[in-house]
């Protein structure tokens, strides 16, 4: 008899803290077609977010289990790949038997609940998973906040994954410590200290590269490995209207249009995300904070370009860019230093970890662990 | 995990901190601060339900228990105003408004336009709307439309305690005369607020659920009838859009054309009596501006056209009900047009 493991089940996946059942809302391939790894196969929404739930193994579809329209929870059987050599009896077989895992609340809380932590006097919002040898530290861009790293933060079981609020932004107090790039990153080696971190693989978005890139300047001894996904801190140009829209706007109406200039497929652009970036936006002090950053950082172009001054092979280094990006050119990979790994994904504009989560964590593994 | 808060705690967290941050925002009504004034019962009590309570022993005396007398606060609260503080006059029910209208309609209203923008009205007048609390026909009312109907005054009414910490921060940061209503059997509503100050600009609706089939506008209360018609609706196969207006004036017209464009039939809720009320006036609007995108007639909800009774089963139901929600979402979906 085909031993179990050749069947592969497609299941609701959990994407934050806070959710356990989706929608299934739409699949994207039919049964008996073949799926390859990264591929989207069905599109799934919660009361937060809708993406699509992407292969993270090949084979053949063999089965749609859940139908469009079904609320299920997290762990639920949506779908069966296996190869053509599997019966439809064991195909039967294996829907039957599946039992939905119960989500270990304490355990869940446990690892990955938000956690506080005092930096330089600021109040800092973290979140850390496992107990690995090794490190992950994703640090979010302009705006952002550790949500970005919604569909990453969990492809790394082994490792020791954190990711934190900067200043002014997400849950972290709103308060700066600079506006420079030299500021963020002595911030960022300031929170490493505190968490007794020595050294971590840096994972940085958009400012959020740019910092990296600093701090690896800076601080060469903290960075293990280096990647910048659709970063700042290459080229000069930079996409103002989308910085200077998103501090503006002050509407639902107003933000909708800025935030979909982030996305390739502007139908990730959900009420719910705008809804959560406006009750940000609307605390006391952000706007202005974030006026500061942008005039000290961005304002007639990117004067601080640390990207240019990198090499590519201490610390590795790894970019990732959307081929669709409208925020910081995709042209700007070709300034990246010799010996670095460049990535240009079709269909991702600057959020490549959230539109290709799949393809972005297989690369970040890869990178990671010494894999070219 | 963000923190939880009632309703009835938001308010208080709003007032708190917009005093420890503005020391011109002052506090007038009966009883906010304790029992009659008399030593030693200081700060015992807190409002009729208690939603300032605490807020002396912080603020002190910026806080002023008045007499039983609304025509003189609410007259104090906009002269002050005018001679820049930022007044929040607190009226235990929307109900005793009837002695201070001049004030309102007639003086506050009025300042902005009258001395050709050269005077400005920073008051908040809160008050408790709304039916459902045994509290009979003198203390029941929803009169939203009634205020809804001046120029010159921003009217308010939240549903959630997010956006009614959000929202009050805006009424008492904003420059013209703000009636703020709360409605009583929301205040022990659970939400979760930011610890944060923050303030939601007024004038835009808030899509509270997404759907394709048909809309439901309301606002209140109403607002979660809505909400619980749109949940039975959804095993029956059908998406309703919900849009909770929360600022009733100024109104965002442009999020109700817009729901009624995508799902094509409307069904608006309101908690007031039927006649010219914010019913009437979203079905008039999208019949003037949005009659091209209706499927079907747009569909009222709204309470009898009676005082509220007294009688508890009476008021139950007085005040309209999710049954009677999806009962119109229903006759929007069986029109055929003229026979």
């Amino acid at each position: 008899m085909m031993s179990e493991a050749t069947i592969i089940p497609v299941v609701m996946p959990k994407w934050g803290l806070s959710m356990r059942e989706g929608i299934v809302n739409e699949w994207l391939v039919d049964e008996g077609e073949e799926i390859t790894p990264g591929m989207p196969i069905l599109n799934v929404e919660t009361d937060k977010i809708a993406n699509a739930v992407e292969a993270t193994d090949g084979g053949v579809l063999r089965r749609k289990v859940a139908g469009e329209g079904d609320v299920l929870p997290v762990k639920a059987l949506l779908g069966v790949l296996a190869p053509p050599t599997v019966s439809e009896g064991q195909i039967d077989d294996f829907i039957q038997s599946w039992v939905v895992a119960d989500v270990d609340e304490d355990d869940e809380e446990q690892v990955s609940v938000d956690r506080f932590i005092e930096v330089n006097d600021l109040r800092v919002r973290y979140v850390r998973k496992g107990e690995g040898t090794e490190t992950l530290l994703f640090i979010h861009g302009f705006g952002g906040d550790l949500n970005n790293w919604l569909f990453n933060l969990d492809a790394f079981p082994d490792a020791t994954v954190v990711a934190l609020d900067l200043p002014a932004h997400g849950q972290t107090e709103t308060r700066l410590t600079g506006n420079s790039l030299a500021a963020l990153a002595g911030f960022v080696i300031e929170f490493m200290q505190a968490l007794e971190m020595p050294a971590a693989h840096l994972i940085g978005h958009s400012l959020g590269g740019a910092i990296a890139a600093q701090l690896a300047l800076d601080a060469p001894q903290r960075v293990r490995s280096l990647t910048l996904i659709g970063s700042a801190g290459f080229g000069p140009e930079i996409n103002l209207s989308y910085t200077q829209g998103f501090i503006d706007a002050q509407s639902r109406r107003d933000l909708k249009p800025v935030v979909e200039l982030l996305f390739a497929d502007t139908e990730l652009v959900s009420r719910q995300l705008l809804d959560d970036l406006l009750k940000y936006k609307r605390l006391d002090g952000v706007t202005d904070c974030l006026q500061q950053l942008h005039d000290g950082l961005f304002s007639g172009g990117q004067t601080s370009l640390p990207g240019q001054r990198l090499s590519g092979l201490t610390p590795p280094l790894l970019l990732i860019w959307g081929e669709e990006d409208a925020i910081v050119p995709p042209e700007h990979a070709a300034l990246a230093p010799a010996g670095s790994r460049v990535v240009r994904i079709a269909g991702a504009g600057h959020m490549p970890q959230m539109e290709k989560s799949a393809q972005v964590n297989q690369l970040l593994q890869q990178h990671v662990s010494g894999e070219r | 995990m963000a923190r939880k808060l009632s309703m009835k705690m938001a308010i208080n967290e709003a007032i708190d901190q917009e005093m420890a941050r503005d020391p011109s925002v002052i506090m007038l009504g009966e009883d906010i601060v304790g029992g009659m004034g008399s030593e030693g019962e200081k700060d015992a009590w807190g409002g009729v339900l208690g939603v300032t309570k605490g807020l002396y022993a912080k603020h002190g005396d910026r806080l002023l228990d008045t007499p039983l007398s609304e025509s003189a606060y609410v007259g104090a609260a906009i002269g002050a105003a005018a001679c820049g503080m930022r007044p929040i006059a607190e009226l235990m029910f929307i109900d005793f408004m009837g002695v201070c209208f001049d004030q309102i309609f007639n003086q506050a209203a009025k300042f902005r336009y009258m001395f050709g923008g050269k005077a400005e009205t920073p008051v908040v007048i809160r008050a408790m709307v709304g039916a459902g609390f045994r509290a009979a026909a003198q203390h029941s009312q929803m009169l939203t439309p009634i205020f809804t109907h001046i120029p010159g005054l921003k009217v308010i009414c939240p549903s959630t305690p997010y956006d009614t910490k959000g929202l009050l921060i805006q009424a008492i940061r904003d420059n013209d005369p703000v009636i703020f209503c709360e409605h009583k059997n929301l205040y022990g509503l659970e939400g979760e607020v930011p610890e944060k100050p923050y303030a939601i600009p007024f004038g835009e609706a808030s899509i509270v659920r997404d759907g394709r089939d048909v809309s439901i506008i309301t606002y209140g209360l109403m607002v979660h009838r809505a909400l619980d018609a749109a949940q039975q609706l959804a095993q029956q196969g059908i998406n309703v859009e919900v849009v909770d207006l929360r600022s009733l004036s100024p109104l965002d017209l442009d999020t109700v054309i817009e729901t009624v464009e995508n799902t094509g039939r409307l069904v608006v809720v309101d908690e007031a009596h039927p006649r010219c009320n914010i019913a009437t006036d979203i079905a008039a609007l999208v019949g003037q501006h949005a009659f091209h995108a209706l499927k079907a007639p747009v569909e009222m909800v709204c309470a009898p056209h009676t005082p509220v009774p007294f009688s508890p089963t009476l008021e139950d139901q007085y005040i309209p009900s999710a049954a009677r929600i999806i009962d119109a979402v229903k006759r929007t979906f069986s029109y055929r047009g003229k026979q």
